[in-house]
């Protein structure tokens, strides 16, 4: 496995200003058995119809927005199920980041594991951001997880709460894993112990 | 907590790992390609649930590439040394349902599995929660997750329930009135006098639920109902263990003076048997009410969620739920597919018949729940109705098997999510209870069930 190594990342946005998407949309359970490349997986079924072609009202595939690399989502962005796949499915349309109002659990917890940044921003600086994106289309923002900052197309720069452990594995490249297996000794003694009682 | 480091996520310790076919596929190749065992082969069972038909095994387990995601896993529990309850096991049935049954799951263990329905062993007084497939790696390496310690957040379940009005309603109620992200960071602890009257299987199908508003996990505190439920089940301690893990479990519940991050608190004599209208578990309505209307609703994002919902349920703001003609009912899931659940059901299909225009799938929890029901004549009940009685499994909860539904069809279901394409591409999902459901089959159109009992 290669080390993800995230500092900053500066993007062009995609809005999907929707509360509780979840993971049955963000990747459909019929891709669970082998999950197809290219792009196609996330919100497939919002994006294609049933013959496969694609949908004029997609909420994603607009020209315009081609190569964006960050969703601005509303509430609660990927409730449900557990499946990192819907993680996945974001990072192979290209998505580097997702803004919402809120975070699923679960969602939020596999996210970085994989490099999918998450920030979570107030009503106001959605708000914002939304009006920004949708009248200029190229407006770009960045997101520094070194000073997690996000700074919006306007210039206006917010600050962001992110898990401390996972944005130290970020930046350093460093796996949790590897920490976890670090910890062997103490993992055993409490084997150990537990076993005594 | 293996190790605490101020700042950072605890090192967890795992009790019981849960595993099955669909989540753990990655997980066991990570494993293969850093050269690492599993470390605890004892604490890792799997079973086979999601993929596998619920129609004949005896000529094949399911499409092509489920029957390949089973022998995927088949060989990853030989190859490591684990339990596997798989196609030919007594105990084969959907994870949630299972392992409880065994007693595999205890009070006070920790519990997880790569699936977010894994709230469920909650009601047992277990921390039990859903991870994703990397952490599911993580587990079978280290036994071990880094993780933080959650807030908490008490739900009180008041009051008697009125006849009719099932655990599934009380847990729907309070989805709803959390809304789908209500309980995020948090843990529910189930508490009041209408919780503590749940029986465990009741419990089971509330914590199962959790997730759906919001928190990764919930608990009921382990009290005589648990101890009974465990006495003597294949997995439980026995002789002197059995007394020793008693007072140890009686230990356990947080007492009366703890202080919670979050409360609400629900009064059961007030609810009515709850059907979903969207795409969403919370969101529900009292059977006899109306659908209500996004033009109400003052947040943008909420309204053009309830707005997306309605188009794709085909339902109109205002109209009733009362007798929206079905063209499926479906009794099963990690929810609602124990034996007090088809109890439920069929004692309302008793004598009666499912109407003709319905296909009614009943897929038992679990062969065991199968088994018991059957000797019970359950089976029958479902059969002379006209119902299809199936093999355990996952089946229309997700339709990751063969069991899907047409586009464009309607079905009421006891599973946990009204999730778009859920049972199948532009399938409109509502929920309910089991009684619910069955009084809906004989009507063909979603019906109350206090009126036919
Ligand atoms: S029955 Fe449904 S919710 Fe339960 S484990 Fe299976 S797919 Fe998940």
């Amino acid at each position: 496995m290669k080390p993800i190594r995230i500092r900053e990342i500066q993007g062009r946005v995609v809005p999907l200003p929707r509360d509780d998407v979840d993971s049955d949309q963000l990747a459909p359970a019929r891709f669970l058995h082998a999950q197809p490349r290219g792009g196609v997986v996330l919100l497939h079924d919002w994006r294609f119809a049933a013959d496969g072609s694609a949908r004029p009202d997609s909420p994603l595939d607009h020209p315009v927005r081609a190569g964006a690399e960050i969703l601005l989502a509303g509430a609660n962005f990927g409730c449900g199920s557990s499946r990192e796949h819907a993680v996945w499915a974001c990072l192979d349309f290209g998505l580097k980041a997702i803004v919402a109002t809120s975070f699923a659990d679960i969602f939020r917890a596999n996210a970085w594991r994989s490099g999918l940044l998450t920030v979570e921003v107030d009503a106001e600086t959605h708000g914002e951001l939304l009006a920004a994106v949708a009248a200029d289309p190229s407006a770009e923002v960045v997101i520094s997880l070194e000073e997690l900052t996000l700074t919006l197309p306007g210039g206006r720069r917010v600050g962001f709460a992110y898990e401390p452990f996972a944005r130290r594995c970020l930046l350093e490249g460093s796996d949790a894993l590897d920490v976890l297996l670090g910890h062997d000794d103490a993992i055993t003694r409490w084997e150990r112990e537990r076993s005594q009682t | 907590m293996v190790h605490r480091e101020p700042g950072f996520p605890s090192v967890l310790y795992v009790d019981l790992h849960l595993v099955h076919e669909v989540t753990s596929r990655l997980a066991f190749l990570t494993l293969k390609h850093r050269a690492l065992r599993l470390r605890r082969p004892e604490r890792t069972v799997a079973f086979v649930d999601h993929v596998i038909t619920t129609g004949d095994r005896s000529r094949r387990l399911g499409t092509r590439s489920a029957v390949k995601l089973i022998s995927v896993l088949e060989r990853a529990a030989h190859l490591h040394g684990i339990r596997l309850h798989g196609p030919k096991s007594v105990s084969q049935g959907i994870v949630h349902v299972a392992a409880p049954e065994l007693g595999l799951t205890q009070p006070g263990m920790t519990i997880v599995c790569g699936d977010s329905h894994t709230s469920t062993h909650g009601a047992l007084g277990a921390l039990a929660f859903g991870v994703g497939t990397t952490e599911v790696g993580h587990v079978l390496a280290t036994q071990c997750l880094l993780a933080r310690r959650p807030k908490s957040f008490e739900v009180r379940f008041e009051g008697r329930r009125g006849a009719g009005v099932a655990a599934k309603d009380l847990v729907l109620a309070l989805a709803t009135r959390l809304g789908a992200g209500g309980g995020a960071g948090h843990v529910f602890e189930y508490r009041g006098a209408a919780a503590r009257r749940l029986t465990m299987e009741e419990r089971l199908t509330v914590c199962n639920m959790s997730v759906e508003a919001g928190a990764r996990a919930g608990m009921f505190a382990p009290d005589e109902v648990t101890f009974e439920y465990l006495a003597g089940r294949e997995g439980s301690p026995r002789g002197k263990a059995w007394e020793a893990a008693l007072a140890r479990w009686r230990g356990l519940p947080s007492d009366d003076g703890v202080v919670f991050d979050r409360s609400v608190t629900i009064d059961a004599s007030r609810l009515e048997p709850m059907v979903t209208w969207g795409t969403r578990p919370g969101m529900a309505i009292p059977i006899r009410d109306t659908v209500p209307d996004p033009a109400r609703e003052g947040d943008a994002a909420r309204r053009r969620a309830m707005e997306k919902a309605l188009r794709y349920m085909a339902l109109a703001p205002g109209e009733r739920l009362l007798g929206q003609p079905l063209d499926a009912v479906f009794l099963g899931s990690c929810t609602n597919s124990r034996l007090s659940d088809l109890r439920a059901a069929a004692r309302v299909l008793d004598g009666r018949k499912v109407n003709e225009g319905v296909r009614m799938l009943v897929v038992p929890g679990s062969r065991r729940v199968k088994a018991d029901a059957e000797a019970e004549g359950l089976d029958l009940v479902f059969r002379r109705a006209g119902a299809e009685w199936r093999e355990p499994g996952c089946s229309l909860c997700l339709s990751l098997n063969d069991d899907v539904l047409d586009p464009g069809q309607r079905c009421l279901a006891t599973s946990n999510r009204s999730f778009e394409g859920r049972q199948g591409r532009d399938v409109r999902t509502h929920l309910a209870s089991p009684e619910t459901v069955a009084a809906s089959a004989v009507a063909g159109a979603v019906a109350d069930p206090r009126e036919l009992s």
